[in-house]
């Protein structure tokens, strides 16, 4: 889960770690009391959205007065900010952050993040602040420096030292950058982090070392024991369709095809997904709808599938272990009457019990598209999709 | 022989007497799986199925003999159980638990390092199916008619795409010497290469069958041992081309977040390796099949 970056700066604040002083606005006449709050002359605006690449996409403004503070929130509020990470539809920018201008002489780059081939907390971090990590790592790899950390003992000062030489900090600064590094580490491990980044960490032109830009993410999995980080979840952030099926306990990710899926177990999805690009179409969303596919599941999952408007025809692949072929067919035919869909099925059962659920389907009436392998699914609901496009084409001709 | 788990595997289920776990023991126990004993916390002198509870993990292996254990526990207590698993002597715990947080994984995973290689547990999950070694044993909650007894090998992140594969070989009359689901958690208890090396040791496995899925390094790993080491054939099936980057496909290590962890990349990465890659899932079974007749040939 991702939290913005006003929220990480107060987290990582009170594990010790320095960031400028800054207030929260949600309209432009607060972002300029904000500004008149914090006092000075210069001032950084922020947009407060879940992505990286603000400050390229104009969501990050220098402004020397308050009216060019109101001149520039006005822009921002309300609009969709598009980075290199949000993807083309944007994040909407409903929060925006003031901070007090800063003077600095030096960016660095630091990272805390799990690392998956050790399997433990690893620090990167690079002397080449201000860029971002893949820029980094493929223009100046020789800047980066690894540490990882010891779960046992946890961030030792010794390793803390080490970096901060490393990255070449004056030694009358080792100990603020000490700090700095165990306060993001012991953040990280209290809070079930699997990521903080600050980028830039400065060096200000009056030897203090700042956070001028902070980015948490947290373990899901861990949220039942930080109600308070849980508490944090925006979800103005997030695609409606993929918070909705969130809360409904469904894995689902929206893409831009029109081949909806309804599938059991995420490796199946996912190859699901692979098959219909493969026969030449392109999935409309990834869904996983648990290893059960309970007849209710089925029924939720069609629902959310078809509040997606670009979908024009659905591929139910379910593989029935226990829980029998016969009974997920039962569920598909249920899901179907009730709430019939005017784009055309294919269902694809494997597993337990076959034959009965390819008989449940075929004589329920319903117009059930069926197949035995997920290759022929996926070529068969290609076929149905482009059919049914010419077809609504001609009726809307005539 | 089979690799993790066979008919002399006496086997407690932690956490025994919740729902979903007893609805597994006895799909076990119907499998012929030697289930001696269950471990719940406050339900000592219980049984399910007549089979004994215990107190401690100690308790059950003091009395019943266990060597392996399945953990069925929720998440907030699971990596507990592991850990308890592993001070009491355990040699083999399969973790099902869906959502144990990385960082409690992190944890169990330095604690079994404080044991010696030689008496150090075997873990595989959480996140997983589970292991069989057909017609021997079940250790989980993959359904066990889909397996066939035979000699090759599976090893699977995903749950459904291992009985993707396993109903396949059975279409085609192929058998399976053990499948083990190592799970789809960033932080696992054993990675692709651990369990071909012992898919490699093992005199009942001739060809393997790898079914991975984007995000992590442990494909990319395993290629390079399998270069290095492996004188048996591998097919290899890898999930997620069309997923885009920086999104959790369902499984928390479905991510791809560096070079190397997107499908083409692995896809590219084994082939380089030699393996075998199946282009679509359809086709697992059938280039199995199709290494099998080479290597026969």
């Amino acid at each position: 889960m991702d939290i913005h970056e006003y929220q990480a700066k107060e987290i990582l604040a009170k594990f010790g770690v320095a960031v400028p002083p800054g207030g929260l606005a949600y309209s432009p006449e607060q972002a300029a009391y904000r500004a008149r709050e914090l006092g000075g002359n210069r001032w950084i605006v922020k947009a407060q959205v879940h992505a990286g690449g603000r400050g390229k996409a104009g969501g990050v403004k220098l402004c020397n007065s308050e009216h060019e503070i109101q001149d520039a929130t006005n822009d921002m509020f309300g609009q969709k900010l598009v980075t290199h990470q949000t993807g083309a539809e944007g994040k909407g920018i409903y929060r925006v952050y003031v901070e007090s201008a800063v003077d600095f002489n030096r960016e660095i780059y630091l990272g805390f993040v799990l690392d998956r081939s050790t399997q433990r907390i690893m620090i990167v971090a690079s002397s080449e602040g201000g860029m971002e990590i893949e820029e980094i790592s493929s223009q100046r790899p020789d800047s980066i420096v690894r540490s990882t950390v010891e779960p046992a003992v946890g961030l030792q000062e010794f390793q803390a030292r080490e970096i901060s030489y490393a990255l070449g900090i004056p030694t009358a600064l080792t100990q603020q950058m000490v700090r700095t590094l165990q306060g993001c580490y012991r953040a990280f491990r209290d809070l079930d982090a699997t990521m903080v980044e600050i980028n830039p960490l400065v060096i200000t032109a009056d030897n203090r070392i700042l956070a001028l830009d902070a980015k948490m993410t947290f373990d899901t999995n861990a949220l039942f024991r930080h109600p308070q980080v849980a508490e944090l979840r925006d979800k103005s952030q997030e695609d409606p369709r993929e918070s909705r099926a969130a809360d409904r306990g469904l894995a689902y990710i929206g893409l831009s095809g029109n081949i909806g899926c309804i599938v059991n177990g995420a490796g199946l999805a996912m190859a699901t997904m692979d098959t219909i690009k493969l026969a030449g179409g392109e999935p409309a969303n990834f869904l996983d709808i648990g290893g059960g596919a309970t007849p209710e599941r089925v029924a939720k999952a069609f629902r959310l599938v078809m509040s997606d408007e670009n979908v024009e025809a659905i591929l139910v692949n379910i593989f029935a272990g226990i829980n029998r072929c016969d009974w997920v067919a039962e569920g598909v035919v249920q899901a179907l009457t009730a709430n019939p869909v005017n784009v055309p099925v294919i269902v694809r059962l494997s597993g337990t019990n076959v034959e009965e659920g390819q008989k449940i389907l075929a004589k329920s009436g319903l117009p059930i598209i069926r197949a035995n392998t997920l290759m022929e699914a996926a070529e068969r609901a290609v076929i149905a999709w482009k059919n049914d496009r010419k077809q609504n084409t001609t009726v809307r001709a005539i | 022989m089979s690799i993790l788990l066979d008919r002399a595997s006496r086997v407690i289920v932690q956490g025994i007497t919740g729902r979903m776990a007893q609805f597994h023991t006895k799909e076990m126990l119907d499998y012929g799986t030697n289930v001696v004993g269950g471990v719940v916390p406050g339900k000592g002198g219980e049984t399910v199925f007549g089979i004994p509870v215990f107190d401690t993990v100690k308790q059950a292996v003091a009395a019943t003999g266990a060597d392996t254990s399945l953990v069925f526990v929720p998440p907030p207590f699971a990596a507990d159980s592991i850990m308890e698993a592993a001070d009491a002597g355990i040699r083999y715990c399969v973790c099902i638990t869906d959502g144990i947080p990385a960082q409690d994984m992190i944890l169990v995973k330095r604690y079994m390092m404080r044991y010696p290689r030689e008496r150090r547990m075997v873990l595989t999950g959480p996140n997983c199916a589970g292991t069989i070694s057909p017609g021997k044993a079940l250790l989980g909650i993959m359904p066990g008619h889909i397996y066939l007894p035979g000699n090759v090998g599976i090893v699977s992140r995903s749950g459904t795409l291992g009985y993707e594969a396993a109903q396949q070989l059975k279409d085609r009359g192929i058998g399976v010497s053990t499948s083990v689901g190592i799970g789809g958690d960033p932080i696992n208890g054993s990675s692709f290469r651990d369990i071909l090396e012992r898919f490699e040791a093992d005199p009942d496995t001739h060809v393997i069958c790898m079914i991975g899925e984007i995000g992590g390094p442990q494909e990319a790993e395993a290629a390079a041992y399998i270069q290095e080491h492996m004188t048996k054939p591998v097919i290899a099936y890898i999930a997620g081309l069309t997923a885009p980057k920086g999104r959790t496909m369902g499984h928390a290590g479905a991510i791809i977040s560096a070079f190397g962890e997107s499908a083409s990349e692995k896809v590219e990465i084994l082939s380089d390796a030699g393996v075998t890659v199946a282009e679509n899932p359809s086709v697992i079974g059938e280039t199995v099949a199709r290494v099998i007749a080479k290597r026969a040939a």
